[in-house]
C-alpha cells in the first residue's frame, strides 16, 4: 500500500515524510498528478493561505486528482489548510475552495486575551467513535497552528472539537474524506496513533 | 482551552549539548539527539536548540543534528544561533525543523525577519530577543545582542512590536539578569511584553523550581516557558514540573 503526499508548495512536507518513515510506511511525494494517480490513499497537508493554496493546487491540476479520489472512495487525509479547502469556501482570501465537503471556513474571533494565530497543544474531544480514532485516549492534546477554523455542513460526521475562545469543530469525515486541523505529525505518539490510523483504514 | 507550554532549551556546540552561566563556563552534556529523545517520551512540549558553535565552518554539523532530531522526534522544535541569511533558514527548515529563531542576526539585519515570514510563514520566524534591565531605556529594558555581551540602542519593546510587525510569529524573551541564576523569571519583563503584543512569547532565563515556572505562566502573562539547567542536571523530570503547575490551575498537556 503506497500513500501520495501534495507537494504544492503548501509548506515543508519533511515532518509529514518523517512521521510516514517512523511508521514504516511507503509514500510518493509530489506535485504532479501523473505520480500520484496509482496511491492507494493520500494526505492532503497544507500550511499557509487559502487562496494562494488553491491557485497553486489548481496549477498542478491536484484540485481534479483530489476531486477523483473523492469521487472513487479513494482515502484522502487533509491536514491543517488541507482540512479547510476541502469545503466549499474560505473567508481567508475570500476563496472558493474545492468544495469536496459541504460548509466553510471561518476567521478565530481571538479577543480577551487569546491569541491569534491558535499556536500550541490544545486538547480535542472526539465527537465520535470511528476506527480513525481507535487507541487515541478522549482528549489528548494536539499542535494547532492555524487563524481560521472549519464549519462543516451539519450532514458532515464530526469526529473532534476544541475550544478557543469558541467551540469549533476539528476534524470532520465525508465518505473517504477525513481531515484534522491539527498537526498530527507533529503531536507525539498521539497524533503519530492517528496517522497509523489513517494508513490502516480500509472503508 | 490552549494549554501552557513547557519547553526544553539545549545549547548545542559543535553537536554536542552544553551549559554554561551568562553564556561561560560550558560544561558537555551530551548527545543532543539523545537528550532529545529523552525529553521527548517524557512530555516536552517542545524544544529549542541553540547552536553556539564558535567557528562558521563546523556549523554544518547543526544542520546533520537538526535532520536526526527530525526522523525521531514528532513534536515541534525550533533551531537558533547564527542564521545570518534566508539560505541558513532554509536549510534549517529542510532538515526538519518547525521554527528558526534569530537574535543578533536580525537586530543587525530586521529584514531577515521579513524574508524568513515570506518563505515559511509567521508560524515558524521566532524573535530571539535578550533584554537587559536599563531605567534609561523607554520600556525599561535594552536588546543587547551577541550572547548577552553587546549592548544596541534598541528599547526591548519598541523592537518586539517591529518584529512582529516584519514577520515574527512568536519571542523567545531571555532575561540576562536572570538567566544562570536559578532564582526565576524576570517577571515584570514577560508581562510587559507578553501583554502587549499579539503573538506568543517564551519566557526563558532564571528558572530553578516548578514555581517559577508557574508564577511566569500566571502572573507573567507568558505562553510558554523554557527550561534547560533544572532539567538538564536531573533536578526536575518534566512530568514534577508539569504535574506542579497543573495541581496549581495552570492547564498543561499531560
Amino acid at each position: 500500500m503506497t500513500v501520495g503526499i501534495l507537494d504544492y508548495d503548501a509548506g515543508n512536507l519533511t515532518s509529514v515524510e518523517n512521521a510516514l518513515r517512523h511508521l514504516g510506511h511507503h509514500w510518493v511525494l509530489s506535485g504532479n498528478p501523473e505520480d500520484l494517480k496509482n496511491t492507494d490513499s493520500l494526505i492532503f497537508p497544507g500550511d499557509g493561505h487559502a487562496a494562494t493554496s488553491m491557485d497553486n493546487l489548481k496549477a498542478r491540476g491536484l484540485d481534479r486528482l483530489l476531486a477523483d479520489f473523492a469521487a472513487q472512495g479513494r482515502p484522502i487525509l487533509g491536514i491543517c489548510v488541507g482540512s479547510q479547502i476541502v469545503l466549499d469556501s474560505s473567508e481567508e482570501g475570500e476563496a472558493t475552495c474545492l468544495g469536496l465537503v459541504p460548509g466553510l471556513c471561518r476567521r478565530l474571533p481571538g479577543g480577551q486575551g487569546l491569541k491569534v494565530p491558535h499556536m500550541g497543544w490544545n486538547s480535542v474531544h472526539f465527537e465520535t467513535e470511528h476506527p480513525l480514532m481507535a487507541g487515541v485516549p478522549q482528549d489528548s492534546s494536539f499542535y494547532f497552528v492555524h487563524s481560521y477554523y472549519t464549519e462543516p455542513a451539519a450532514s458532515v460526521t464530526v469526529l473532534g472539537t476544541t475550544d478557543h475562545g469558541i467551540r469549533f469543530v476539528v476534524g470532520f469525515l465525508k465518505d473517504t474524506l477525513a481531515t484534522w486541523q491539527f498537526h498530527p505529525e507533529k503531536s507525539g505518539p498521539a497524533g503519530l496513533k492517528l496517522v497509523e490510523n489513517f494508513l490502516r483504514w480500509r472503508p | 482551552m490552549l494549554q501552557k507550554r513547557v519547553i526544553v532549551c539545549l545549547d548545542v556546540k559543535e553537536g554536542r549539548t552544553t551549559k554554561g552561566v551568562k553564556f561561560q563556563n560550558n560544561i558537555d552534556l551530551g548527545d543532543p539527539v539523545e537528550m532529545a529523545e529523552a525529553y521527548y517520551h517524557q512530555g516536552v512540549d517542545e524544544l529549542v536548540f541553540y547552536d553556539i558553535t564558535a567557528s562558521a565552518e563546523k556549523r554544518g554539523i547543526m544542520i546533520d543534528v537538526v535532520r536526526r532530531v527530525a526522523q525521531r522526534i514528532f513534536i515541534p522544535f525550533c533551531v537558533g544561533g547564527g542564521l545570518a541569511t534566508a539560505e541558513d533558514i532554509k536549510a534549517v527548515i529542510l532538515a526538519g525543523a518547525e521554527k528558526v529563531s534569530l537574535n543578533s542576526q536580525a537586530v543587525k539585519n530586521p529584514d531577515l525577519i521579513r524574508q524568513g515570514a515570506k518563505m515559511y510563514g509567521s508560524q515558524s520566524i521566532v524573535l530571539g530577543m535578550d533584554a537587559l534591565a536599563d531605567p534609561t531605556m523607554p520600556s525599561g529594558y535594552r536588546v543587547v545582542i551577541n550572547g548577552g555581551r553587546t549592548p544596541t540602542e534598541l528599547d526591548a519593546l519598541a523592537w518586539a512590536r517591529q518584529a512582529h510587525k516584519l514577520g515574527a510569529g512568536e519571542i523567545v524573551l531571555n532575561s540576562i539578569d536572570a538567566d544562570g541564576t536559578k532564582a526565576g523569571y524576570e517577571l515584570p519583563l514577560t508581562k510587559l511584553i507578553s501583554e502587549a503584543l499579539p503573538i506568543p512569547v517564551v519566557a526563558s532565563g532564571g528558572a530553578g523550581t516548578p514555581e517559577h515556572l508557574r508564577a511566569v505562566l500566571q502572573e507573567g502573562s507568558a505562553d510558554a516557558a523554557l527550561v534547560a539547567s533544572m532539567v538538564h542536571y536531573g533536578t526536575y523530570t518534566l512530568k514534577q514540573i508539569k504535574d506542579y503547575l497543573a495541581g496549581r490551575g495552570v492547564s498543561v498537556r499531560r
